[in-house]
């Protein structure tokens, strides 16, 4: 018991912002037209490539080969979610916005 | 008596931390303010960018500022940067390349490849984090892994393994290279690997930190793994939108899990906010099917319980192009109600062409989506933006099936499931409850269909043999064109 409370203590500013974050998430998205489901998925699969950063902090300390390729590869997996996921949103929005203008 | 012990690390400050951190909160603010405009048809592209602006200052900030903290109090700047940067350079060149390369049909697949890639970078920081705690934890003679960071790296790999697999597995079924593959004892086999995985983490927690053994987190990477592959399997490919979203959702929680273990702000806000609202999505897109969640993860979809109608004797009735022609220039209202067929044929063009010829003639063509046609909610209206088709001619499926009875004409067209009576008269039929387009509403029905196969959803639609609907068969592109000719020849 006490072991868990200390963990509360211990971690408690990022417990905070995952229980905020959570409800901030769901806010963000409700009303959101199904028009808008496959953009809003492909943007959001886009953020969570964020993830780069600690595959970048990992390679950043990597100091033998095996980590070194291990931290490569995070790289650029990485990079492919990021900026893949944002370019191929863009697409998709693209074309909504096409139309708008020819209205 | 309460005793106050010292938790916190002493208080480091150095202005490049600071300003990493500054830069981590902008990122967390793009972020929130990018997804917020996302889900706003008018913003959403500036949306977009803008979180594309946060990953960015996050990324150039990180590999200028970050400092890792070494075991003899010192810190360390980012090392490697020459290989950090090509391989930063590789991902950009290919993932460009590749996104903006798909066609709009395949964008599902694309989109569930991407997010393999993210799951299988948060599992490999974590399979290579793993072992320098474990030394570090050694050293200090430490009983056990019990601590939040050892849950962060081992949820992280799970989670991400998990979330890899899956998504390859998913885009596998999307680009119909894997079948589905239906068995109820892969249900109990899932249910118990859950179990597995869980006390296999828990296990791991408890163990006692020796430098150097670290085959239980590669025997958890490909549990993970494996069970990635399990959990997905016995989904049909029809839910895959709400899979992919799903494991959307999932990579967004490995990604924070990162953020718990470096203290991260920027991993931490973005992960969770993905995890967050990809869940509400994937239950927002479980709604527009009337299905729940857990629904679609059992898999009941498609099973070979539901009896279904036989239809062995009855006959369906076809339609010539120049008839089809001829009561598409005398109608009034037009109603094409696009499916995934559609989209596989291209003819989405086609389709914008038929409207511009019908319209000359004063017949007024309008589009009927419904919210799930295609591969993923809203897929229809993008490709048909694609092909230049005006917003206002897209009606969602309410609109369409309140004017269903003035409609004159409905052109399915390489839709299936989303027009099937059954739906809506059948109680056995596994998409019972589903709303529908109600196109045998309409005075006359034309089905432009490859063949008599069942939709995606393997089930008989009972629509083809109504009395007012008349079959057009052949490839939905091919036919279009030769309509489009016969209407310009009339």
């Amino acid at each position: 018991m006490t072991d868990i409370l200390k963990f509360f203590l211990e971690y408690r500013e990022a417990i905070f912002i995952i229980i905020l974050s959570i409800f901030l998430g769901i806010e963000v998205i409700s009303h959101v037209p199904s028009v808008l489901h496959t953009p809003l998925m492909s943007g959001a699969n886009a953020i969570h490539g964020v993830v780069i950063i600690g595959a970048i902090i990992v390679m950043g300390h990597a100091d033998n080969l095996l980590s070194m390729i291990l931290g490569f590869i995070a790289v650029v997996l990485g990079t492919l979610n990021v900026v893949g996921g944002f370019v191929v949103t863009d697409r998709m929005l693209e074309m909504f916005k096409k139309k708008k203008k020819q209205q | 008596m309460e005793t106050i012990v010292t938790l916190t690390k002493n208080f480091e400050f150095s202005e490049y931390i600071s300003i990493l951190e500054i830069s981590y909160i902008l990122a967390s603010v793009l972020f929130i303010l990018g997804l917020k405009k996302l889900s706003h048809p008018d913003t959403a592209r500036s949306g977009n960018l803008w979180a594309a602006a946060g990953m960015g200052l996050a990324i150039l900030f990180t590999i200028l500022f970050h400092k890792t903290r070494l075991e003899d109090g010192t810190f360390a700047g980012i090392h490697n940067v020459g290989w950090i940067a090509g391989a930063l350079m590789i991902g950009t060149v290919v993932g460009w390349m590749a996104a903006k390369k798909v066609k709009m049909t395949a964008m599902p697949q694309m989109v569930s490849l991407f997010n393999g890639m993210g799951g299988a970078c948060a599992a490999l920081i974590s399979l290579m984090e793993f072992p320098n705690m474990q030394t570090e934890l050694a050293d200090q003679q430490v009983a056990s892994m019990l601590n939040g960071e050892a849950l962060a790296i081992l949820l992280g790999l799970m989670i991400g393994g998990v979330s890899f697999a899956g998504s390859m597995i998913a885009f596998g079924k999307l680009d119909e290279r894997i079948g589905d593959y239906k068995s109820p004892v892969l249900r109990y086999i899932n249910l118990s690997f859950l179990f597995i995985l869980f006390a296999f983490v828990i296990f791991i927690m408890f163990k006692t930190p020796v430098a150097g053994e670290n085959w239980m987190i590669y025997t958890l990477a490909a549990l993970a793994l494996i069970y990635g592959v399990t959990f997905v399997m016995p989904i049909g490919g029809a839910d895959m939108p709400v899979v992919i979203s799903l494991l959307n959702s999932f990579t967004g929680v490995a990604a924070a899990m990162g953020g718990f273990l470096y203290h991260n702000q920027a991993m931490l806000t973005g992960g969770i906010l993905v995890g967050s609202s990809g869940t509400i999505l994937t239950i927002l897109m479980c709604k527009a099917m009337n299905r729940s969640l857990l629904n679609v993860i059992i898999g009941a979809f498609g099973g070979s319980s539901a009896a279904g109608v036989d239809f062995g004797d009855k006959t369906v009735k076809e339609i010539s192009l120049s008839d089809a022609a001829v009561l598409l220039s005398y109608s009034q209202k037009v109603l094409v109600v696009p499916g995934y067929g559609l989209a596989v044929a291209q003819a989405q063009h086609l389709c914008h062409e038929l409207e511009n010829l019908l319209g000359s003639k004063g017949v007024e063509l309008k589009y009927g989506i419904h919210p799930v046609a295609g591969r993923m909610p809203g897929h229809m209206n993008v490709l048909l933006a694609e092909a230049d088709v005006a917003y206002e001619k897209l009606q969602e499926m309410e609109d369409a099936n309140n004017e269903m009875n003035n409609t004159d004409v409905v052109i399915v067209v390489g839709a299936n499931d989303v027009v099937n009576p059954a739906a809506e008269e059948d109680p056995s039929s596994p998409i019972y409850g589903m709303p529908v387009i109600q196109v045998w509403g309409a005075k006359n029905t034309i089905v432009m269909k490859r063949s008599m196969a069942k939709g995606y959803a393997a089930i008989e639609n009972n629509l083809f043999f109504m009395p007012k609907s008349r079959m057009l068969f052949g490839d939905a592109k091919a036919t279009l064109q030769k309509l489009v000719s016969e209407i310009k020849n009339l």
